[in-house]
């Protein structure tokens, strides 16, 4: 390997993921600091330093063996479900929703780790089984346990979005894994069929209003509907280039709300328009494109499902975040990779980036600035 | 087919993988594309919808409510001025927690439970954008206690603004009305957003309703940007209101003012008029209410306060009250006999009464011979009577209409009740019964059917002292048009006008009320007026069923400047309550010190001027009932109580005259018993008490 003036440490990382990455998190700390009104505090700067801290981490998950995280995948979820289940058992104490729990330094939401866990999981679990077993019936119940326990507690909290972004990741990954295809339009099939029974019986109250109010949001502007409505207003006044940086009225006037965290692409996009919207689109596409790629290229099936299943994991953020926003899904809280404000999402998904980046050094490619 | 497994092989899987992973990043770039396709939709298809919708949400238009137009007295004086000051509104339909917003700002701006019960009851009814008072006149550190706290309490409105003032309070209430938020059915009938404008008052009773279009203004606009929860953040730009019309009276705010207090703990009415050329200076009626209160809204313990009140404050007696008037009418039967031939000289023996046929209607004194004059100065029925006899009464009801008894003036904004002078056909009409030679004798004397307000009483005198035919009128400067010609010749009214300068500087009725004004004369005529049939008469009995006191006066006597009446209810002999309140109007209008003097010295004993009286009697109302006071009904009871007649009262057949004797009732057939008002059938038939004819 040829000494270059980049040193070698610096040189072998993946800098063609980084890099993108890096600007679409300062494009959101750009977001964030006119939301708070031409400020660093409160969101800006430390969306700057999670992203810091947490590119650190997953730097050093990107040096873990493939060993290890076959090691840790078991243990790890285990682990994440006994941390549900006594979320369960505090929040059944204290009363109410719970969805953390408060180690001291921070708050932990074991769901939100249970996202990258269970795509772990699963890929050990393919990894272990033969591959006959992918076409009997007997492998979907061990495969029901893994991804129904959990799913199912995270509902009961509960958190649809967290629930449903489990279940969708790890449907994935079970998909990659080559069950039969038909088990998969079968399924899409009874979904379409189960959905309208389950939005009457199993849904909350709450929830069911988010659903009617996300196929008619006009039929209640200042009350329920109130979210999408004005995210569709700051949307819809951008226009092609956006009203310019700092001048978001919904945003910068209280209309918009949660415009830091849920709603930030809306902000995003009354300031700079279509063309920030497709500036954040491409660099996501980018990444989800070298993530995949980073799939295909996997030595073994233990890491190709890993990687594409991470990568889809922030493709679901992404994807349910921006169709929110845009009046194509109902209100669940769930926020966008690298622009909404939110150190447990960052953590999240630099936890997909750091295995990416795994399974991008098992591949046995060198750093965009090596040769 | 599934017991048959296909054989697996890794590399078999492999491929599935491959192949997935295209389908998933198709996916991926397929939802990326519909994502930019839909922004752009929305983004730059919709964007016009989208960027008004941003603009309405952003850019906030407010109608800044017009400065009312100021009710200036005579000499540019307010009678009803605009404050500035600090208030806080409630939207209801921004409320989100009703109990809650009302309890912090009854903490903030320490308001009582009756002021709670209050808001809580205007809350009940209003719906929609339609503002609610909960408090104005804030001083500045409440105002600003609210005001930092806006963000947190949704629905409330604290602002600068104007709210009107009524610098004198109940002294004026009656006059020109008050103001208060405009109603549901007011909103109905004409869409104007001005009047659910926060702080926006209109017209509800009297001047202020009557001229509500010219002393309305024309709204100006405030175009602000807002914040979500209506925090203005800045003003983009500024139209300015323009005020209402001020409208000028001819009435002396002072004189209103000093009239008002004098009445002091009585219910009665005064009313000045000026003599040159029938402006009324003054149109007093206590007790009132206090306008300044009802701006708000009218609370529950106020409205208990006003209905309990047997002197009924709600009811301006000036022009609504009826009252017999009495011997206030003789001077008008001398000039009525005059016509009809009667020598002034004549004389009638005066033997303590009168006999009509069998029965015999008793005088107060035994007057011996009297000349018309001397009638007068003395209050002689006996005279009256037997010369009534003579020259019919259908010949003394005309003079009394052609005075202004019974008559309604063109005066705008008031509400009057005209009365009744009755005659043949009147009471053929009303009770289906021949006029009686018995009516005539208790018509002639200003009793039986007859009814007549406070404000014709005072157009009488005024008529009888200068013999001029003016029509009383309110505005400034734009007197009414002359009234019906008079008749009278020089010598006639002189008659008139000797009688009543003896009443007061004589050896009359009313000698106390001589003035004490250098060289000023007072000319008057007393009159009691009875409210019942009494065997007993005199400072006797209940306040209800006690006689009205009745003067009316002009000054000075050789060349009258004002005319004035003064009707006290309930106040006995006319010399005891009303001459009195007559003589020191009468010397205000000369010597205000001395007369202001007489006043504050009497409102010492009365426990301050009516607003502290009055706020005295709320307070003790708060202790006493709290919060267990009725709701008021609504705008419509309010109103309807203010028409309301007075408790309606028998005619009394009786004959009545100052000086207290033994009496005897005549006993007319019985009596159909009539409302004062003309328009209200009569109610059940009350027989005359026993008389005792001879």
């Amino acid at each position: 390997m040829r000494q270059g003036v980049v040193p070698e440490v610096i040189a072998r990382e993946p800098w063609e993921l980084i890099l993108p990455l890096f600007v679409l998190n300062t494009f959101g700390s750009v977001v964030l600091y006119s939301a708070a009104g031409g400020h660093l505090r409160p969101w800006a700067l430390l969306h700057e330093i999670h992203f810091a801290v947490f590119l650190l981490m997953a730097f050093v998950i990107s040096r873990m063996s493939r060993e290890f995280f076959k090691m840790v995948a078991f243990p790890v979820y285990g682990a994440l479900v006994g941390l549900l289940v006594l979320v369960e058992l505090i929040g059944a104490v204290k009363g109410g929703s719970q969805r953390w729990l408060d180690v001291g330094f921070m708050q932990l939401q074991p769901s939100e780790l249970m996202k990258p866990a269970i795509v772990l999981a699963l890929a050990r679990f393919f990894d272990l089984m033969p591959p006959g077993m992918t076409q009997t019936w007997r492998i979907l119940v061990p495969l029901a346990g893994i991804v129904g326990v959990p799913a199912l507690l995270v509902m009961m909290q509960p958190d649809l979005g967290t629930g449903l972004a489990i279940t969708v990741g790890a449907a994935v990954v079970i998909f990659l894994a080559g069950l039969p295809m038909w088990w998969f339009v079968g399924a899409i099939g009874a979904v379409v069929v189960a959905a309208p029974l389950a939005f009457f019986t199993l849904l909350h109250g709450y929830q069911r209003d988010r659903v009617l109010i996300f196929l008619n949001p006009e039929s209640d502007p200042l009350g329920k509907g109130y979210h999408i409505t004005q995210s569709k207003i700051a949307i819809g006044s951008g226009g092609f280039w956006g009203k310019g940086f700092g001048n978001g009225s919904q945003s910068h006037l209280d209309y918009l709300p949660e415009a830091h965290t849920d709603f930030a692409f809306a902000t995003m996009a009354e300031e700079w328009g279509l063309a920030g919207g497709i500036f954040v689109l491409a660099i996501f596409l980018w990444t989800f494109r070298w993530g995949m790629r980073v799939a295909q290229n996997a030595p073994d099936r233990f890491s190709g499902l890993l990687a594409a299943g991470m990568t889809f994991t922030i493709f679901f953020y992404m994807a349910i975040n921006t169709m929110m926003v845009l009046g194509l899904a109902p209100v669940v809280g769930i926020p966008l990779p690298f622009i909404s404000h939110g150190g447990s999402s960052m953590m999240t998904n630099m936890i997909c980036v750091g295995t990416l980046m795994a399974v991008n050094r098992w591949n046995g490619r060198g750093g965009t600035l090596s040769t | 087919m599934f017991n048959e497994p296909k054989h697996v092989s890794t590399g078999t899987l492999h491929n599935s993988f491959e192949r997935r992973a295209v389908l998933i990043g198709g996916l991926q770039a397929g939802l990326g594309a519909l994502l930019a396709v839909r922004m752009g939709y929305i983004g730059v298809v919709q964007n016009a919808k989208y960027t008004t919708a941003s603009e309405s949400n952003r850019v906030s238009l407010t109608l800044i409510p017009p400065r009312r137009g100021l009710i200036l007295d005579r000499h540019n004086n307010p009678l009803a001025a605009n404050r500035s000051d600090y208030r806080v509104d409630l939207i209801p339909d921004r409320l989100v927690d009703r109990e809650d917003i009302v309890d912090q700002l009854g903490d903030l701006l320490q308001l009582g439970p009756d002021k709670i019960q209050d808001i809580t009851d205007q809350l009940d009814k209003a719906h929609g954008f339609r503002p609610v008072e909960v408090a104005s006149g804030l001083d500045w550190d409440k105002f600003a206690a609210v005001s930092v706290r806006l963000p947190e309490m949704p629905g409330v409105l604290a602002q600068r603004g104007f709210s009107r003032w009524y610098p004198t309070g109940p002294s004026v209430a009656h006059l020109v009305g008050y103001v208060g938020p405009a109603s549901a059915e007011e909103y109905e009938k004409d869409k104007n957003p001005l009047l659910v404008t926060p702080g926006y008052k209109v017209g509800k009773d009297g001047l202020e309703k009557y001229y509500e279009p010219s002393l309305r203004g024309v709204p100006g606009a405030r175009r602000a940007e807002v914040t979500a929860t209506g925090k203005v953040v800045r003003d983009l730009d500024m139209r300015e209101d323009v005020p209402g019309q001020p409208l000028k009276l001819s009435i002396d705010g002072q004189l209103q003012d000093y009239a008002s207090r004098r009445i002091g703990l009585e219910s009665a009415a005064v009313v000045v008029v000026d003599c040159h050329d029938g402006a009324i200076l003054a149109l007093c009626s206590m007790p009132a209410f206090d306008p300044n209160a009802f701006v708000g809204g009218i609370g529950r313990l106020q409205w208990k306060m006003l209905n309990e009140d047997d002197h009924i404050p709600l009811l301006n007696k000036a022009v609504r009250g009826l009252y017999p008037p009495g011997s206030t009418m003789k001077p008008m039967a001398s000039l009525a006999l005059q016509l009809h031939g009667v020598s002034p000289d004549e004389k009638v023996l005066c033997p303590g009464g009168y006999r009509l046929g069998s029965r015999f209607f008793r005088c107060d004194a035994v007057h011996g011979a009297v000349d018309m004059r001397t009638a007068i100065e003395r209050s002689c029925n006996t005279y009256f009577w037997s010369m009534a006899h003579r020259v019919g009464y259908d010949a003394i009801a005309p003079v009394a209409k052609l005075l202004g008894l019974g008559q309604e003036f063109d005066l705008p904004g008031t509400k009057q009740r005209y009365g009744t002078i009755p005659d043949a056909a009147w009471k053929m009409h009303r009770f289906k019964q021949p006029w009686s030679a018995a009516d005539s004798l208790n018509a002639s004397i200003g009793q039986g059917y007859v009814s007549v307000s406070p404000l014709q009483l005072a157009v009488m005198t005024s008529r009888i002292a200068t013999g001029r035919n003016f029509n009383p009128s309110l505005l400034f400067d734009k007197p009414a048009p002359l009234g019906p010609n008079l008749p009278f010749t020089a010598e006639q009214l002189q008659v008139a006008h000797d009688g009543m300068f003896r009443v007061v500087n004589g050896s009359g009725t009313a000698r106390g009320a001589q003035l004490k004004v250098g060289d000023i004369r007072m000319a008057g005529k007393t009159g009691t007026a009875q409210v019942r049939a009494l065997v007993s008469r005199g400072h006797v009995g209940d306040w209800k069923s006690r006689d009205h006191s009745l003067f009316v006066c002009y000054a000075p006597a050789d060349a009258p400047r004002y005319a004035m009446s003064v009707v006290v209810e309930h106040g006995t002999f006319g010399a005891r309550a009303a001459a009195p309140i007559a003589r020191d109007v009468m010397t205000f209008l000369f010597d205000p010190g001395a007369a202001w003097d007489t006043l504050l010295a009497m409102e010492k004993e009365w426990g301050g001027t009516p607003m502290q009286r009055m706020a005295a009697k709320y307070q003790s109302f708060v202790t006493h009932y709290g919060t267990s006071a009725p709701k008021v009904e609504g705008e419509q009871a309010v109103a309807e109580a203010m028409d309301r007649t007075e408790a309606p009262v028998a005619p009394v057949e009786t004959v009545v005259t100052e000086q207290e004797t033994a009496h005897d009732q005549p006993a007319p057939s019985p009596a159909p018993s009539a409302t004062p008002s003309a328009t209200a059938p009569s109610p059940a038939a009350q027989p005359s008490p026993a008389g005792n004819p001879q």
